[in-house]
């Protein structure tokens, strides 16, 4: 399964730098996001013996569910290796050795591990830059992996980007596909910043065109997924996936939407997400978090700030309810927002009063392209 | 050569005119402190001196060290430069990191200090971070972390203490024992008076010494030392001491009971080593009056060099949230 757009039709070359020319071969490549995160660390690892990666459970069975595969055979114990429960001080860990010179990665494989560690990632990492004038920087990588679905329940599907992206120091990434995932994750370990980089569960196993070898995505820099002209969606992470269908179904209803994928959350590529909305004068937000003081509270507000004019109509915002997210699949089902929940916002902003046209609401019933795989149990 | 015979007539004269020195550097900061131009909490190190010396005596260019926000001693004692650290009091762009972090982040990286924190036990797991660097690129360096007592009832103290035992990393943990966490004693925050013994529960070392007898805190050190170098792997070092001032500025602590105080007082850490020195005859009052000239010439032309520097432009308040 990929998604509907791929690397060479969708993306700008000036959005997707390889690292030199001629990396990239001509032959379609079509790897999953897994892969594509374990390619990026066998690249990252091997391009710089600086490099570590510590995490629970990184050279288990389960092996982060394929992310951290053949890492501990390839390059050894020493630096591949599995922790003890204790996420703020194994923070505190990589930074003092990042301190000391080296470039570590650490991995969660929920991302709601991380607020063990928010000591060290928020007064620590984030701030030691700053509070050394600048002589000293904290080059980690912190991946974190967002559960939904299963039954993954209150605290194991938090969606934390608004959390980290708050605090100045910290880069926050998002990646929506296996192509920009191996790409930011390779400029994120080669960064000399704290990187919180989080990965959706539920996009392991899409597929898309991935060059083999080292290429970087640069961070701060999103994307137009898909052009249009009526309404710009600003999506991301699974919501890029959602927003794609939605923008199939709404073309039954004439209504041709443009997706943008900031892909970092921080540093936000604010220029392109302004040409859009100048562009279409219309905004919707769709994110994979809650609503109240989020990452699309800061999407609008920009818009209002920078381009009032432009818009006209109010914007819209696609959410999670400011709810902790239930466990029973009953009400999960109604509490993770899809392409209907998009398609009705992009209508509602282009005038059509929040009526779902019923041929948009059939295409989406009967679309051939599925939605985001789901995990199955125990994890 | 065994800690015993390492403790050089050189080396004690060292390790007084150091202790001697920051004790001249903290009373200056104490009298300027209320004049209100040094804008930033301030945590004077007076009556612990030996700790700081008796450390850092032990260390070498390479090594690292991560302390707290009472750090002037530490800082001091690694050679890091008087005159940022005071510009950096006085948030001068000429400080040790340009008025950005102030006394409570103190940082000297080519003498080593390569953090220092205003969040209690904060610094701990970094020690451990550094030691396992070494680790991976098998040099003989050590890193250590140095912390209060306070710093021992957060949970990343019990952390580090474990991961930098279970992969035997080339780590001292020092407890500056000096029984306040600001107004609250030891007592009242720890179910037991047993610091050092904690390390034993980590199956590692773990020793109580005097922390006011600066030579008693080398030789503790010296071992913790060697024994990382050698790639035994980690130690705790509990030193007792006892702070004199008010946690926090230069006032004088208004809850301590004066008995304990002046019991502390009478230990002082400097004038128990002088005293010594003197016994021995390896120190004439002659030499400690040069001594003292000398750091108060230059305490002098530090405070001068800090309120003379300029401040930092405003343009420099959105520079350096990021790395390069």
């Amino acid at each position: 399964m990929s998604v509907p757009v791929s690397r060479r039709a969708g993306v700008p070359a000036r959005h997707a730098e390889p690292a030199a020319p001629g990396d990239i071969s001509d032959a379609v490549r079509m790897r999953a996001f897994r892969q594509a995160i374990n390619e990026a660390l066998h690249e990252a690892m091997a391009r710089d013996d600086r490099t570590f990666i510590m995490g629970e459970g990184v050279d288990d069975p389960k092996l982060i569910f394929g992310s951290t595969a053949g890492l501990k055979e390839r390059f050894g114990p020493e630096r591949v290796f599995d922790i003890p429960l204790s996420e703020n001080g194994m923070t505190g860990v990589i930074i003092g050795a990042a301190l000391a010179g080296m470039r570590p990665i650490m991995t969660h494989q929920r991302i709601d591990f991380t607020l063990y560690a928010m000591d060290q990632i928020a007064n620590h990492a984030a701030k030691r830059c700053y509070a050394s004038g600048g002589r000293q920087s904290v080059p980690i990588t912190i991946r974190a992996l967002v559960g939904c679905g299963w039954g993954q329940g209150p605290q194991h599907s938090q969606s934390l980007q608004s959390v980290f992206a708050h605090i100045p120091g910290l880069k926050v990434v998002m990646p929506s596909s296996a192509y920009d995932a191996k790409g930011l994750l390779i400029s994120s370990i080669e960064d000399n910043n704290p990187v919180i980089f989080i990965e959706h569960r539920r996009l392991y196993e899409i597929e898309d065109d991935v060059p083999d070898g080292h290429y970087k995505v640069p961070l701060g820099r999103g994307v137009v997924k898909c052009e249009g002209k009526d309404v710009t969606v600003v999506a991301v992470s699974l919501m890029v996936f959602e927003s794609i269908r939605a923008r199939q179904a709404l073309a039954e209803a004439g209504i041709d939407a443009e997706i943008v994928d900031p892909r970092t959350i921080k540093p936000l590529d604010v220029n392109l997400i302004l040409e859009s909305v100048r562009k279409t004068g219309r905004l919707v937000i769709v994110d994979t978090a809650w609503k109240t003081c989020g990452f699309s509270a800061e999407i609008a507000a920009l818009a209002a700030e920078e381009c009032f004019g432009a818009l006209k109509a109010p914007i819209r915002r696609v959410t999670l309810p400011d709810v902790p997210t239930p466990t029973t699949s009953a009400l999960e089902k109604i509490y993770y927002p899809g392409a209907l929940d998009i398609a009705r916002a992009a209508c509602d902003v282009m005038g059509l009063g929040g009526k779902v046209p019923p041929a948009v609401e059939a295409s989406i019933a009967g679309m051939t392209t599925p939605t985001a795989p789901q995990f199955f149990g125990p994890f | 050569m065994d800690a015993v015979d390492a403790v050089t007539p050189d080396l004690k004269k060292n390790l007084y005119r150091t202790m001697l020195r920051i004790r001249r550097i903290e009373e200056k900061i104490a009298v300027l402190y209320p004049e209100q131009e040094m804008r930033c909490p301030t945590h004077l190190y007076i009556g612990q001196e030996a700790v700081a010396a008796g450390v850092c005596a032990n260390l070498s260019k390479g090594d690292s060290v991560f302390g707290t926000y009472r750090a002037h001693g530490l800082y001091l004692s690694l050679g890091g430069d008087l005159n940022a650290m005071m510009a950096e009091l006085y948030g001068k762009r000429t400080g040790c990191t340009r008025g950005k972090g102030g006394s409570m982040q103190l940082i000297a990286p080519d003498e080593g200090l390569l953090c220092t924190s205003a969040l209690v036990g904060g610094t701990i797991p970094m020690a451990a971070g550094a030691g396992l660097a070494e680790r991976l690129r098998r040099s003989d360096r050590v890193a250590v972390a140095v912390f209060g007592d306070g710093g021992t009832e957060e949970g990343v103290f019990h952390e580090s203490l474990n991961f930098a035992s279970l992969k035997k990393l080339p780590v001292v943990f020092v407890c500056e024992n000096n029984f306040y966490a600001v107004y609250t004693h030891f007592s009242q925050r720890q179910c037991a008076d047993n610091i050092y013994e904690r390390a034993h529960a980590y199956a590692m070392p773990g020793v109580r010494v005097d922390g006011n007898d600066a030579l008693e805190v080398y030789r503790a050190m010296r071992e913790a030392v060697m024994r990382a170098r050698r790639g035994a792997g980690p130690s705790l070092i509990e030193c007792r001491t006892y702070r004199w001032l008010e946690h926090v500025g230069a006032s004088s602590d208004v809850t301590r009971d004066p008995e304990e105080l002046d019991e502390w007082i009478a230990r002082c850490p400097v004038r128990t080593l002088q005293h010594r020195l003197v016994e021995e005859g390896l120190l004439s009052e002659e030499d400690i009056h040069r001594m003292k000239a000398e750091v108060d010439a230059e305490i002098v032309a530090a405070v001068r060099f800090a309120k003379e520097s300029p401040f930092p432009a405003p343009e420099e308040l959105e520079a350096g949230v990021y790395a390069p």
